[in-house]
């Protein structure tokens, strides 16, 4: 027997049998095996990213239109022409900083639905934790929204009213809740996708509700103030408690200078440490039902 | 062994190999599902539900132990499984009852593919894979010149590998494959595709990987490539082991499974007609001079006697022979068509005589299959294995063929 083989097999060995494919360990092991493979999480993100602006003219100024239209006509029909505006001073940087961050929901969610379906090629061929496909959506959709922070800072800028640092600390946990809920929603979706096919569509919806469930294109004291005193009442928890509803609020606090403190509910940074605990069980949850489905993606796809 | 010159793997032998791969007690369901959307499943609720989805096991309680250092072909109609063991094993797929463990770097290359992004160029999918089986990417960027040598790709490696044929993806996935260094290489079907000089290079590597105590696992149809390269084989039909041991009685086996599914589907098809009408029944060999069993030595006669019988008459048919190596290599065969042998009309019962002088054979065991033909060529039945005789070994020669040789120096 040569050396190499004695080495070889001195070295298979020492090392203990694992289980083919998912190792046992939970979601700590399934953590613990996407940061080993985190290079190839890295390589993923820039794939998609690559390939998502490869053949296009404009390259990654597609991300920027999207939204800057969509605040264009928000400005204009729902601020000048509906009258929006008159209740809210700063409306664009308002409606901006609201598209802005529910972008980065709404791109993480629809992303991460279609992520373990669009890399069938991949996920039949070779084991990796699957977790990593919509992982990948989430770091795409970080990236852009890191882009249009980048003009949300400029826009303050031009308006001379760039957020202090007291208003800045409203930044990260707001972004966290989101990203949270966005992650845990993520995971679960992409795993139902690829039983159910037409998750898209239900995901589409459910953005839409979202989006206008939010105080992006109106105010919170709009809501506050119509809701208090009245038959609806009771709606004024939930609609403020609702998660995206507190990271809204949160980046408000964060980059739009020209609201007092009336356009808040009180407690807003403890409801959203609160948020942020609540979605991390969320996100385990949704890691659990994944990790239980995930045995049988190769064959569904 | 001196049939042939390359370094016989036969002659190294693994003693105390640890285990590499384990697959104990393992079964797979697939539920064949019709309705697969929200609106389906909501319109077929329940028990209507139910009847829409179908339970097929891919695989039966299957249990194989894979010793370090060997190559285990896995044989079987398709849909017997094979790739579905090859993907649990790979750990693609998870088994439904039963695990699978294994140690040691895996490389799989499953159904011609390995994994490439179709929108990617070769060289990223290369660090894309590399990355996948766990290799860093200066490691990558060290071994990347060797890949693309190996691979053959040239300048397209800087193309998207959607615009690849099926054999340049083959041949590129397959160096991304050897070299990530794997102690474990699961192979299906790749072989099938690629020129003949590509299929000389993978051979040569895996034989290179059989010499450095790597584990091979193989699928593959081709029946030669198994007898030739692998160790030990498994034969599966639909999901269950159906026998496992040596590559050569595997091979036998599968086609004896092969034979009754073509006799199952012929009796299918026309079930008033008899599916094996022919058969060869008995072969017997005689070397003069020799004893019954003992070895022949180059420069002896051998004799061949088959009985064939046919259940209805035959009027005009066709015998013949084929003597094969150890290793499924045809060395000599022929037929009373190609040596001008007429036979008389068969009734019943016949036996034909075949007397082959001068043999001048290389050392090893040979096989005798012998067959009953049509007019045409076309086989009726066919006896493999029939026979067997061992030709004695000469270290003065290698080879399949023994030649009178006689060598001398040419002054200048």
């Amino acid at each position: 027997m040569s050396s190499t083989v004695s080495e070889r097999f001195a070295r298979l060995r020492d090392e203990p049998m694992i289980p083919a494919g998912r190792p046992a360990g939970g979601t700590w092991g399934s953590v613990r095996e996407v940061f080993q493979q985190r290079q190839l999480l890295d390589l993923l993100i820039r794939r998609d990213l690559k390939s998502r602006y490869k053949d296009s003219a404009l390259g990654f100024a597609w991300t920027l239109i999207r939204p800057l239209v969509q605040l264009g006509i928000y400005w204009l029909i729902l601020g000048q022409i509906l009258g929006s505006a008159r209740a809210i001073p700063e409306f664009a940087i308002y409606i901006f900083a609201g598209l802005t961050l529910y972008g980065l929901f709404s791109e993480i969610v629809s992303g991460a639905t279609g992520s373990v379906v669009a890399n069938a090629g991949l996920l039949k061929k070779v084991y990796v934790p699957r977790e990593i496909y919509p992982l990948s959506a989430v770091g795409g959709a970080l990236f852009n929204f890191g882009i249009q922070l980048v003009i949300l800072l400029i826009a303050t800028l031009a308006f001379r009213s760039f957020p202090t640092f007291e208003n800045l600390m409203f930044f990260l946990p707001a972004t966290l809740v989101i990203l949270v809920w966005g992650t845990a929603l993520g995971i679960l979706l992409s795993a139902l996708n690829v039983y159910l096919r037409d998750m898209a569509y239900l995901v589409e919806v459910l953005m839409m509700l979202l989006m206008w469930a939010s105080p992006i294109v109106y105010s919170w004291q709009m809501v506050f103030s119509r809701a208090t005193d009245g038959p609806w009442e009771w709606v004024l928890p939930i609609y403020t408690n609702n998660p995206i509803t507190l990271g809204i609020l949160g980046f408000h606090r964060a980059f739009w200078t020209a609201g007092g403190p009336e356009q808040y509910p009180d407690h807003l940074m403890l409801r959203m440490g609160i948020a942020i605990l609540v979605g991390l069980v969320a996100l385990f949850f949704c890691q659990r039902v994944f990790a239980r489905l995930q045995g049988n993606f190769a064959q569904e796809i | 062994m001196s049939t042939d010159n390359i370094l016989a793997v036969d002659d190294v032998d693994f003693a105390d190999a640890p285990t590499v791969v384990s697959v104990k007690n393992v079964s797979k369901r697939f539920v064949i599902r019709r309705d697969n959307s929200l609106k389906e499943r909501i319109v077929t609720l329940g028990r209507a539900g139910r009847r829409h989805s179908e339970d097929f096991w891919a695989l039966k309680d299957v249990t194989l132990d894979i010793p370090a250092g060997t190559t285990i072909g896995l044989l079987g109609p398709n849909g017997s499984g094979k790739s579905t063991l090859l993907k649990v094993i790979g750990g693609i797929l998870e088994p439904t009852t039963g695990e699978v463990s294994r140690r040691g770097r895996l490389a799989a290359l499953i159904e011609l593919g390995a994994g490439f992004h179709p929108d990617l160029t070769g060289r990223e999918n290369v660090y894309l894979n590399a990355a996948i089986l766990g290799i860093t990417q200066e490691e990558a960027e060290a071994k990347f010149d060797d890949i693309l040598l190996f691979s053959g790709i040239g300048d397209f490696i800087d193309t998207q590998v959607k615009f690849y044929s099926s054999g340049m993806y083959v041949r590129l996935a397959f160096a991304v494959a050897i070299h990530t260094d794997p102690d474990v290489l699961l192979v299906d079907e790749v072989l099938a595709v690629g020129d003949e000089q590509f299929q000389k290079k993978c051979l040569d590597k895996i034989r290179e990987f059989q010499q450095q105590g790597r584990t091979i696992v193989l699928v593959s149809h081709s029946l030669g490539q198994v007898q030739e390269l692998c160790d030990s084989a498994v034969v599966l039909h639909h999901g269950e082991v159906k026998f496992q041991g040596s590559a050569r009685h595997a091979v036998k086996n599968f086609r004896e499974i092969l034979e009754g599914r073509r006799v199952a589907e012929a009796e299918a098809a026309n079930p008033d007609e008899d599916a094996t009408p022919g058969s060869v029944d008995k072969v017997e060999i005689a070397s003069p001079g020799r004893a019954p069993g003992e070895e022949l030595r180059p420069g002896d006669d051998l004799v061949i006697r088959m009985t064939v019988s046919h259940t209805t008459p035959l009027e005009e048919w066709n015998s013949g022979f084929k003597i094969e190596n150890q290793h499924g290599h045809l060395v000599y065969g022929t037929d009373s068509r190609k040596i001008g042998l007429v036979h008389s009309p068969l009734h019943g019962t016949t036996t034909v005589e075949y007397r082959l002088d001068d043999l001048q054979f290389g050392g090893g065991p040979y096989f005798i299959h012998c067959f009953l033909a049509k007019k045409t060529g076309e086989h009726i039945a066919i006896l493999r294995e029939a026979a067997r005789f061992v030709m004695a070994d000469d270290d003065r020669h290698a080879g399949m063929t023994r030649v009178a040789t006689a060598g001398r120096e040419l002054r200048a």
